[in-house]
């Protein structure tokens, strides 16, 4: 089944490229997502049978991601069809500066989406080091043309940017992979094991200290600069925010906890070698350092796309932190990942349609969203609750959990930072989002319009397993991210 | 005792030197392709005694992407391009050659505080990576036309690839493949950028890339 | 048993011969015959024999200038392997006088050339100031390197019997060395590409230009001096890219001659296949060959 979960947006995306019909292509995506769907959920029920020798298999942290990025790709689907019928054909002028632009074929749009999709499913599956690395470039290679689709000169350097800062960064995993097989192979030769679970025995059993912390260096840099941990983080504004919507949903709620995934595998391998400590020391900086990034422009931004991209780049520093602290501030990691992932996704797509709407980026000129789009204007302010960790939503208990575990780590000047900088985030944000929702001074008001379906139905779902999540954790859900925390715990 | 592997790995670094020094658009992208040259070559010396399909596939594989396909690739991206040299890069090329002549020096520092836990073709092989790593890096970093910057990328490339060939008969045929298949669609989805930046901006000056930023 | 007073003199007589020798190769290389080999000893005899005129803003500094440059570069002659034959003067750490003895004779040409108070001469006179500033310290590199492989500290000791051995240890370093070296050459005797000695445009010149002023047996002194340092590079060249050291000291100092006749040769090719290049990017030149001896030496403490 494993198999099948990859090569399904495979071989979909391959179609895509080949179909002639314009109806038929855009059909093909919520079919493939759905399908896609269908399958995560027949892995919940019976955790599949690993595949390929070992180096494709479904353990707890890869079902959680392989899980969120289903979800958010399936409501980006629905979303699209809608999105694509509206943008048309022909070139339009941009409101931005008034110069004529293109998009780029519908077919590469929809055909990169589903490989896009293919390859973020390859990496949740991946066992192997080496495929790992493989998938987590996939996906930039794949994602980078969806950032192209506006055809215009700030989109070009936002995609030029991202390509060559995320490959940059992920060579250096690769180079820290291959440090990786030095600290743990034995001088008398034999085949230097990738697979986690060979390397995790192997390292368990000796592993040289000097490499394998140069390793963890390396792929924490590497993988970190695709998570956007600052200070590796310079292509995440211009990239989340120059792509279309339903794209920076999903390179937000998807692509980056992806890549979080391989700095999670390094620190299973970390632990089992004795560089725990060592490896969730660094998570626990960049944890910080992002949040005091994220914070620092956050407050003052003038551009709510890039807004909701920082706030990418802060919740992301969260679960590095959460994780590096370890014990309940990791499952509350895991948990926040998954709330996040919803709430983020969802946002974005609400900024899709206040765009459409208002035709501006800046947060100065939008007003009165609430009365003109009701029902995204009331998203829009309750996926500012959720984002900012206010009760009853989910993002509130998973970052009580991380403060909880700072301090039963016995590291009360980490929750005290962490604290102030949500404080922060929590001004900044409410300053911007919520002078956007109310009228402006003037009381000029734009007309209120009927909206349509396929605009606020993905929007709604996802925010609301984020309100479901914070009143109650289901059963099932809970063990696996318990199950996901255990798996990459580490002695504090 | 200096031997032809020694030889193909001075020479990597000698190409680095070079990249560092030069301005001139097509004698670089034809260095660096005899960068990789000399490291398609590498497998095949390293494992001279033990040839196997898969190294040959794996050495054939490189050589024919880095060698040809690669500066065929970037060579028509910039062909367009009025001036095909390098003027004013962030960092000057006397400054750049001396800082290229550190880095070296440090890596061979590190390379002798990391010593491979087993044997391996040649004892450079450590400093020649890294240096080459960092070197790719600065080249990335100090250079403003976009196609230099893809250059840089690939000497980056190719000083992981160094460190790799340490483990080549370690590691399976599959994930080299994987990699060297990622590198060519990076390169190529890199090419296309190139091109539509000479289109949209009329030259691939990326200095001109700094639209988007939030600090001013 | 050459005595080592023999090699001395033997430099001294053979030093002309190189520059005619790379004019015939020049010349060769564009389809002429060119002037005879012996032609620089023909010119030195002619000057020789000639008046002198000197220039009445100049001092006593013009008028020794010459005298101490020749002397010198003689001096440094005497410190200079031929091949495996040891120097007249060999002790450890004497490439270090080496380098302070052509800076002397440079030093003194400069003055000379600076106390005419002219204008062309003062700028031939900083240029010369500038690449040497940059050349010295890559020499250096240059003899660290061969010092590090041969584990000699004196020149002759570096240039020794214990070469070829060097050699096969550390081949890349010395051959990195070697082609600094070829540089430096280039850029310590104002060869093409850093300087074209047969130009006759004034603002182009680097060496000939200090020289406008010198007429006569001064002339004669500063193209001699000229001569003993192109000798002096070129030994040090042949030295090392020739590890001949057979023992017999006649065969090792005919491969020596070889190889300085090589060396010019050379020369002689790279001058005619090559323009000069910008003034502004001869410090990128020196600087690379400074980059290629740095790394040889990188190369040689690391084994």
């Amino acid at each position: 089944m494993i198999p099948a979960l990859v090569a399904l947006p495979a071989m979909a995306g391959a179609l895509a490229f080949l179909l002639p019909w314009v109806a038929a292509r855009r059909a093909l995506l919520p079919a493939a997502a759905l399908a896609h769907a269908g399958l995560t959920a027949a892995a919940w029920r019976s955790r599949p049978a690993p595949a390929l020798g070992g180096w494709l298999a479904l353990d707890a942290p890869g079902l959680v991601f392989l899980t969120i990025a289903s979800a958010l790709f399936a409501a980006a689907a629905l979303y699209a069809p809608g999105y694509l019928r509206r943008e048309g054909t022909g070139s339009r002028r941009d409101f931005e500066e008034g110069a004529f632009f293109a998009d780029a074929p519908e077919r590469v749009f929809i055909g990169c989406l589903l490989l896009f999709l293919a390859a973020m499913t390859l990496v949740t599956v991946s066992q192997h080091m080496g495929l790992l690395w493989v998938a987590v470039e996939g996906t930039t290679l794949a994602s980078a043309p969806l950032i192209y689709f506006h055809r215009h000169h700030r989109s070009l350097e936002a995609t030029w940017k991202y390509l060559l800062l995320c490959s940059v960064g992920i060579a250096l995993a690769l180079l820290g992979t291959f440090f990786l097989a030095v600290a743990v192979s034995r001088p008398e030769g034999g085949d230097t094991p990738l697979v986690l679970a060979d390397l995790v025995e192997a390292a368990r059993a000796g592993a040289d200290p000097a490499w394998l912390r140069v390793a963890v260096v390396f792929l924490i840099v590497g993988y970190g600069t695709k998570t956007g941990l600052a200070p590796l983080h310079t292509w995440l504004p211009d990239a989340h925010s120059e792509s279309p919507s339903l794209v920076s949903a999903l390179l937000s709620g998807a692509l980056l906890n992806c890549a979080f995934l391989g700095i999670l595998r390094t620190l299973q391998v970390a632990s089992a070698g004795g560089a725990g400590g060592f490896t969730a020391g660094l998570l626990v900086g960049f944890g910080l350092a992002s949040m005091i990034v994220a914070a620092g422009l956050i407050l003052g931004q003038a551009d709510y796309k890039r807004l909701l991209a920082y706030s990418s780049i802060e919740h992301m520093g969260i679960v590095s932190l959460g994780i590096g602290l370890g014990g309940a501030a990791g499952f509350g990691a895991m948990l926040h990942a998954v709330n996040h992932s919803l709430a983020k996704a969802s946002m974005f797509l609400v900024a899709g349609n206040i765009l459409a709407r208002f035709r501006t980026k800046s947060t100065a000129e939008v007003r009165g969203v609430l009365g003109a789009m009701p029902v995204s204007g009331a998203l829009w302010v309750a996926g500012f609750l959720a984002l900012t960790g206010m009760p009853p939503f989910g993002p509130f208990l998973s970052e009580m959990l991380i403060l909880k575990g700072a301090f039963d780590a016995g590291r009360p000047w980490v929750a005290a930072g962490y604290a102030a900088l949500l404080a922060l985030v929590f001004i900044g944000m409410s300053a911007v989002v919520l002078r956007m929702a109310q009228p402006g001074e003037d009381g000029a008001q734009e007309g209120f319009l009927r909206e349509e379906a396929s605009t606020v139905l993905p929007s709604l779902a996802l925010m609301g397993i984020v309100l479901l999540l914070g009143l109650f954790v289901p059963a099932a859900l809970g063990e696996t991210l318990q199950a996901a925390a255990r798996a990459v715990g580490h002695a504090p | 005792m200096t031997t032809l592997a020694d030889l193909l790995l001075i020479v990597v670094i000698l190409v680095d030197l070079f990249a560092l020094a030069s301005s001139r658009l097509g004698a670089l992208i034809r260095i660096v392709a005899l960068q990789g040259l000399a490291l398609g070559l590498l497998p095949l010396i390293a494992h001279h005694e033990q040839l196997t399909w898969r190294t040959a596939a794996l050495a054939g594989g490189s050589l024919a992407l880095k060698g040809a396909v690669f500066p065929w690739l970037l060579l028509r991206a910039t062909r367009q391009d009025s001036v095909r040299r390098e003027l004013t890069p962030f960092v000057g090329y006397t400054a750049s050659l001396l800082a290229g002549v550190a880095i070296v020096g440090a890596a061979f520092v590190m390379g002798s505080r990391l010593p491979l836990p087993f044997p391996a073709v040649s004892d450079l092989l450590v400093p020649v990576a890294l240096s080459t790593t960092i070197i790719g890096q600065f080249l990335i970093v100090s250079r403003r036309k976009a196609a230099t910057q893809v250059l840089g990328y690939l000497v980056l490339e190719n000083g992981i690839f160094v460190f790799g060939l340490t483990l080549s008969v370690r590691m399976p045929a599959l994930v080299e493949m994987g990699v060297l298949l990622d590198v060519f669609i990076g390169v190529f989805v890199m090419g296309l950028a190139v091109r539509h930046i000479q289109q949209e901006f009329d030259s691939i000056d990326a200095s001109q890339l700094t639209h988007l930023r939030d600090l001013p | 048993m050459i005595a080592p007073a023999a090699v001395f003199l033997l430099g001294l007589a053979l030093a002309p011969l190189t520059g005619g020798l790379i004019v015939r190769v020049k010349s060769l290389a564009a389809g002429r015959t060119g002037p005879p080999i012996l032609q620089p000893y023909f010119d030195l005899a002619r000057l020789w024999r000639k008046g002198t005129v000197r220039s009445t803003s100049t001092s006593w500094v013009f008028a020794s200038g010459s005298v101490i440059t020749a002397a010198a570069t003689a001096a440094a002659l005497a410190l200079v392997p031929a091949g495996g034959v040891r120097a007249p003067l060999a002790f450890a750490g004497d490439a270090v006088l080496l380098v302070g003895l052509l800076a002397l004779g440079r030093f003194a040409m400069v003055l000379s050339a600076m106390d005419t108070g002219s204008s062309f001469e003062g700028m031939g006179a900083s240029r010369e100031t500038a690449f040497s500033a940059l050349a010295e310290p890559v020499l250096m590199l240059v003899v660290a390197s061969v010092a590090r492989a041969s584990g000699g500290l004196s020149l002759s000791e570096m240039l020794g019997p214990g070469l070829p051995a060097a050699w096969g240890l550390h081949g890349a370093s010395l051959a990195l060395a070697a082609a600094a070296l070829f540089v430096i050459l280039l850029a310590e005797n104002a060869r093409i590409p850093v300087d074209d000695p047969a130009t006759h445009l004034e603002l182009t010149m680097i060496h000939e230009v200090m020289l406008l002023d010198h007429s006569g047996p001064d002339l004669a002194l500063m193209e001699y001096a000229s001569a003993l340092k192109l000798w002096i590079f070129g030994a040090l060249l042949a030295g090392l890219a020739v590890p001949v050291r057979t023992g017999w000291e006649a065969l090792d100092l005919a491969a020596f001659l070889a190889g300085t006749a090589a060396a010019a040769a050379v020369v002689g090719l790279v001058e005619s296949s090559m323009a000069r290049l910008q003034l502004a990017r001869v410090p990128q030149l020196v600087v690379g060959a400074g980059a290629l001896a740095a790394f040889g030496v990188v190369l040689g403490v690391r084994a």
